[in-house]
């Protein structure tokens, strides 16, 4: 067990440490920070940057000790160099230090400790360690430095900059808590005082909820504290109980949309939705109408391998005969605005946690994710205050995936990023977690009587209030505002967490813990709350061990401190659990237990009572709201028009291959492992020089097995101003259509929603809510793909300094996971030989709204192409059959870009030449060239066919009646040439496609 | 009876499934024992055949690369460490695990005392100073001591750091080179190391260190081109630890 020093020895004081480069020629770190400077012009008279580490180690007066911790420890004796206190600034320049803030997790620092702590024993009985970086910015001005710093070096959330050598004369401490049991008068409020309180104590509940909160006290005759109100708000946050989703909504179309969900075609096989007379539709719990509904109606049928749907941390289905793989993605949107690194990490890592903490805890073999961003190219003069640039948006939020990820030694595998200006202020960050679980493992029950077992991180004031701050808007503030809410990880502590809990669950005497959850939004009161929902539960948060001194019983309860796991363990076998923690050097505390007389919630402060809640009304308390949306209509087109309207079919492919949405993700892909654990079968980047964008990722989760799991994504925002509802089908259809490329079983396929929406407040975001929704379940049932999972985030929008708010686009994220029968099997989209032919599967409309040719202005953003449903599911079945048989070389998906944008992938990828005639697209109707290169007619599939299986894959598509036609044949001449009625239409070198295709995010 | 490798757990580790699963191919039997374990009682330690360092961030890789580890064993570890390598027993690091070796000064032991194992190499930031994931090839460097290398001529494999360019002054280089220390080297050199080295081995060829993960190239769909039909056995991992358990094999059955 853990306790706080409160004693300091008489004699600290704060040592200061520099390490620096032996040779300043060969300092990488700061070589690129010059890079970056200039990369985000910056530079101007800059010309060489010169960095160095600053360790501050508060401890007992010993100068020779210090001199061994910086000898042995901090400088490497090969190629650095230290030196105790400060060295001059620059004289020609002007150094500048980034330190972290007080309070604010520092994992270096703590290791370091934990080093000095090893290294002298009984000498550093006393001690603490903050670090900081050092950049002698040489040539120059201090304009020039503050400008840099500003933008590249500090966030002044977490850190402070200083301008000269920083060394305080002691490190601030926290002051001991002394407990002061505060009630919140709510009985006499009026309506407007709720409101107010509502918002001014960011609770960020409705006017009713507020109202139902003032009933349950004036009933129980008392006013609330203080910690019970932010436990309701915690758990009635949109975060955590999804109410716009499960709200009773009243839809009306005031457009009719002419097809897809329409009134008039309601019918009653439609679950918990009613048609009113007046030609609205009444839905009742929305996410239980539409996404839900399709899955439960699959389970009835024939989808029998959902284990656990809609309940867990993340959803659960059946790998093999004795495990089964569970997948989450969530997003972190908010937090990421404000601090991109910080946000990104925490969001992969309070990801892996909800897997660590579905069923008896599974282990995490993958990771995805998906980022959204505003043009990186936005001048920054133009930046609206308080808003970070696209570029270090992006930078950072792939590095905190690459540094939580990596470090947790679990293979980021796939994702996707979308460019779009209206995610400015509001950038989108998705993270996915898979992982892998015994079958019989699946599902855990606390029982009356059990402990509250805390495993992993200490509790903070990081992150209070990043619940109920999801469900608030962005504005220009915000950074001031809620800088709490924005958390570090440390990514080490959730590993080692993660190995223990991974032995207590394999224990050779079974199982040692009965439940377990993650701490991740809302903190304790969260986690607590949800596993104590049936039995109740008596906690003493005194009892959790913290990172500083001087936080209140409410502030520990709900703090959102990473990498924190709940586990629920009988009396009998916490001594096992505690063991195996100790033996690794995981920190436990024994928070008190589940099971209260009355199913209450119990909390108490040094034996204090200081909340009393029904769990009752804390779950079911919340008052179902109805809600109004309305469709009407497409967003305003915001697309350049067909301003290339004259170009060539070369310099068009050209633009897409550029645009950044198509582009090579190498960059991102290769700071991810995607290795690790062994299991990798289809990597990111695939192709003998792993240049071409893979369709999906396969991994082997079990080495001793070649059955696989392929993961992958389907986003089609583009489309989603002009109808949400096709959207979403063509999202649905690119998920499940990326696996099956690769090679996974299409009845096999699971997929997970996950919905950004700018505020639903507005009936109209509301309606194209609905649209969306419906759309899911109309393509669950035909694909016969369950949703197993699914998260929303529904306010996301931001509101400048001079009051324009800026809505994201709709945008629905679709994972999808699925299982490949056999790993050798697999085929990748580059093209693999000479003479070998490539076909197009399914037809190509002429359709050019939301395609990337309107966003790069080759044609007016006109109607969308549509997904139909009666045939697309089959066609993506009978590609599965013959990548089975073995007839299939390759295989690409034509999304973006359209058909000639995946062919030339294809060719650069193989390193071949390919020869197209456009005679052979398969088309509807007229079909002009530039919609048969380019159109973005969903459920095309591009398929590479050996000469000698030729005949055996025609007859066999000719036979189930897939349209099909053969579009052109690779060869060696590096060209790639496009022929139409009989003359030539394009010729392009296959390199200098490639060349473009890499160019715009090298970075 | 299988020679037995120990692989080494501690907090940040994490190819330890990696590397238990290509010695378990190699044909040894294997246990993987926690850091903590082993200090309070390094028993497992005197019993094993092969020791492996695995790859990982170990305790974050904060301050550098393998260093708070290094200093761990050195404090702690290093007697029955020693002890290992003196009996002339093979190791191997890889990654995390080379970088625990080269600090520990285990790598490149021009020395035959423990208690005098200068730090003369290091394994520092990449000159792109950022974590990449991709796939190499590696030459086997002709004449080389390596136990763990003998009749292999190239391996492909991935490299996944962020700390593994090889720095070391040029006499240590000239050292390593004329000793048939040098090991592998890059056929393109992924991350700035010197003279292209990408792995070396003791004076006596049995302790291995390398930054790239063969273990990660042991099953016919791990290579980066199988679907292209690439000929993975010719350029797979699989063989390092198949020399190192054969040879510990041997070592075992010869009378003592």
């Amino acid at each position: 067990m853990t306790s706080i020093e409160t004693e300091l020895p008489s004699i600290t004081r704060v040592y200061r440490i520099e390490v620096h480069p032996a040779d300043v020629s060969d300092d990488p770190v700061g070589r690129n920070t010059l890079h970056e400077a200039q990369e985000f012009h910056l530079a101007q008279s800059l010309r060489e940057v010169r960095s160095a580490r600053v360790y501050l180690i508060e401890m007992t007066l010993d100068d020779s000790a210090i001199e061994r911790v910086a000898a042995e420890l901090l400088a490497d004796p090969v190629n650095q160099r230290y030196v105790l206190g400060a060295t001059d600034g620059p004289s020609d320049g002007v150094g500048v230090e980034v330190h972290y803030l007080p309070g604010v997790m520092d994992p270096v620092a703590m290791s370091t400790k934990d080093a000095i702590v090893e290294m002298l024993g009984d000498a550093a009985a006393y001690c603490e360690v903050r670090t900081g970086f050092r950049y002698d910015l040489i040539g120059a001005g201090r304009g020039e430095a503050e400008a840099i710093a500003r933008a590249m070096l500090a966030n002044d959330v977490i850190q402070k900059v200083e301008y000269e050598a920083y060394c305080p004369d002691a490190f601030v401490k926290g002051t001991r808590y002394e407990l002061n049991l505060t009630h919140i008068p709510i009985r006499d409020l009026d309506d407007d005082a709720l409101v107010r309180m509502s918002r001014e104590a960011h609770l960020f509940l409705s006017l009713e909820e507020m109202r139902c909160i003032r009933d349950y006290y004036r009933e129980a005759e008392r006013e609330p504290t203080d910690v019970e109100l932010e436990t309701l708000a915690q758990t009635w946050s949109e975060h955590c109980v999804h109410k716009t989703l499960k709200s009773r909504i009243r839809y009306s179309q005031e457009v009719d949309p002419g097809s897809g969900f329409r009134v008039s075609e309601i019918d009653s096989d439609r679950p918990g939705h009613v048609v009113n007379e007046d030609g609205t539709v009444e839905i009742d719990n929305l996410l239980k109408s539409t996404i839900a509904a399709a899955t439960k109606k699959l389970m009835a049928e024939e989808v029998d391998w959902c284990i656990s749907v809609f309940e867990d941390n993340a959803g659960v289905i059946a790998f093999d005969e004795t495990d089964a793989v569970t997948f989450k993605v969530e997003t972190h949107n908010h937090p990421s605005a404000i601090e991109p690194y910080g946000g990104a990490a925490t969001g992969i890592g309070g990801c892996i946690r909800d897997t660590m903490g579905t069923g008896l805890s599974a282990k995490p073999i993958a990771n995805t994710d998906v980022f959204c961003v505003a043009d990186p190219n936005w001048d920054r003069a133009k930046l609206p205050k308080g808003v970070l640039h696209p570029r270090r948006v992006l930078k950072q939020v792939v590095a905190g995936v690459r540094d939580y990820g990596n470090r947790m030694g679990i293979p980021t595998v796939n994702g996707a990023v979308w460019f779009d200006d209206r995610y400015l202020g509001n950038p989108l960050v998705y993270a996915g977690s898979v992982g892998l679980i015994p079958r019989d493992m699946a599902f855990g029950e606390v029982q009356p009587g059990d402990r509250i077992i805390v495993l992993g991180g200490r509790t903070g004031r990081d992150g209070i209030h990043g619940a109920t701050f999801s469900s608030a808007e962005l504005t220009d503030t915000h950074a001031d505002e809620f800088s709490h809410a924005v958390q570090i990880g440390n990514a080490i502590t959730e590993k080692t967490c993660m190995d223990v809990i991974l032995r207590a669950r394999d224990h050779a005497d079974g199982c040692l813990y009965n439940a377990i959850t993650d701490c991740g939004a809302g903190g304790f009161s969260s986690a607590v709350g949800e596993m104590g929902e049936k039995l109740g539960a008596t906690v003493d948060l005194e009892k959790a061990p913290l990172k500083y001194e001087g936080l209140s019983y409410t502030e520990i309860w709900i703090s959102e401190a990473q990498e924190r796991m709940v586990l629920a363990v009988s009396p009998e076998k916490v001594g096992q659990v505690t063991a195996l923690a100790e033996a690794e050097d995981v920190e436990w505390c024994d928070l008190g237990s589940f099971g209260t007389d009355s199913k209450e919630l119990v909390l108490r402060y040094e034996g204090t009572e200081v909340g009393r809640l029904s769990m009752a009304f804390l779950h079911e308390g919340i008052p179902q709201p109805t809600r109004v949306a309305a469709w009407s209509g497409a967003n305003e087109n915001s697309s350049p028009g067909a301003t290339k309207a004259n170009a060539s079919i070369g310099e068009l492919l050209e633009a897409l291959l550029a645009h950044p949405n198509v582009a090579s993700k190498h960059w991102i892909v290769r700071q991810y492992d995607h290795e690790v654990q062994g299991g990798s079968v289809a990597k990111p980047l695939v192709g003998p020089a792993a240049d071409g964008p893979g369709d999906a990722a396969v991994l082997r989760p079990k080495l001793d097995s070649d059955k696989a799991l392929a993961l992958s994504v389907g986003l089609c925002t583009a489309m989603g101003d002009i109808d949400p509802y096709w959207m979403t089908l063509a999202a649905i259809d690119e998920a499940v259509r990326n696996a099956v490329c690769v090679g996974a079983d299409p009845s096999k396929i699971a997929i997970l929603d996950n919905f950004c929406w700018p505020s639903c407040d507005d009936p109209k975001n509301l309606g194209s809510l609905v649209r969306a929704a419906e759309a899911c379940y109309d393509g669950a049932l035909a694909y016969r793909t369950p949703f197993i999972s699914g998260k929303d985030s529904l306010n996301n929008q931001f509101t400048t300094d001079t009051g324009e708010t800026i809505q994201i686009p709709p945008t629905l994220l679709i994972s999808a996971m699925g299982i490949v029968p056999d790993s050798g099997k697999c085929v990748t989209m580059d093209a693999k030989g000479a003479g070998n032919y490539l076909l197009q599967v399914g037809v190509t409309t002429g359709e050019l709204g939301g395609s990337h040719l309107a966003l790069v202005g080759g044609a007016d953003n006109g109607d969308l192409p549509k997904v139909d449903l009666r045939h697309a599911p089959a066609q993506l079945a009978k590609v599965a059959e013959l990548i089975g048989n073995g007839w299939i070389a390759g295989a690409h998906d034509c999304s973006d870009g359209g058909m000639l944008t995946a062919a030339a992938e294809m060719a650069f990828a193989g390193g071949l030449g390919l020869a197209v005639d456009l005679a052979g697209v398969p088309h509807t109707g007229e079909l002009p060239d530039v919609a048969a290169c380019f159109a973005e007619t969903p459920s095309r599939v591009l398929i590479e066919v050996l000469p000698e299986h030729y005949d055996a894959v025609i007859k066999a598509l000719r036979e189930a009646s897939v349209a099909h036609g053969e579009v052109g044949r690779f060869n060696d001449s590096g060209r790639l040439t496009v022929r139409s009625g009989g003359g030539q239409v394009a010729d392009c070198d296959v390199n200098a496609l490639r060349r473009t295709w890499l160019a715009p995010l090298d970075w | 009876m299988k020679p037995v490798a120990l692989i080494l757990r501690a907090a940040g580790i994490n190819r330890d499934v990696d590397l238990v699963r290509a010695f378990e191919l190699a044909g040894a039997e294997t246990r993987c024992v926690h850091l903590h374990e082993l200090i309070e009682d390094a028993s497992p330690i005197a019993s094993c055949d092969i020791l492996a360092f695995p790859g990982g961030f170990s305790y974050g890789d904060d301050i550098s690369a393998g260093r708070i580890l290094a200093n761990r064993i050195r404090h702690q570890l290093m007697d029955a460490v020693w002890t290992h390598v003196a009996a002339g027993k093979p190791v191997i690091g890889i990654c995390n695990g080379f970088q625990v070796l080269v600090k520990t000064g285990l790598l490149p032991g021009f020395e035959t005392d423990a208690d005098q194992l200068p730090q003369r190499i290091t394994l520092t930031d990449n000159a792109l100073p950022r974590f990449v994931n991709k796939w190499v090839d590696l030459k086997v460097e002709s004449g080389t001591k390596c136990v763990w290398t003998r009749g292999i001529d190239t391996i492909e494999c991935p490299i996944a750091h962020g700390e593994g360019r090889f720095v070391a002054p040029p006499e240590v280089l000239d050292r390593l080179e004329s000793n048939g220390q040098v090991a592998l080297r890059y056929a393109s050199n992924p991350n700035g190391s010197d003279r292209d080295i990408a792995g070396i081995c003791d004076p006596t060829g049995l302790v291995f260190g390398l930054m790239p993960h063969p273990e990660d190239n042991i099953h016919p769909n791990h290579h980066t081109a199988w679907t292209s039909g690439a000929d993975t056995a010719a350029t797979s991992g699989l063989r390092l630890f198949e020399n190192a358990v054969r040879y510990a094999a041997e070592r075992a059955a010869q009378p003592a």
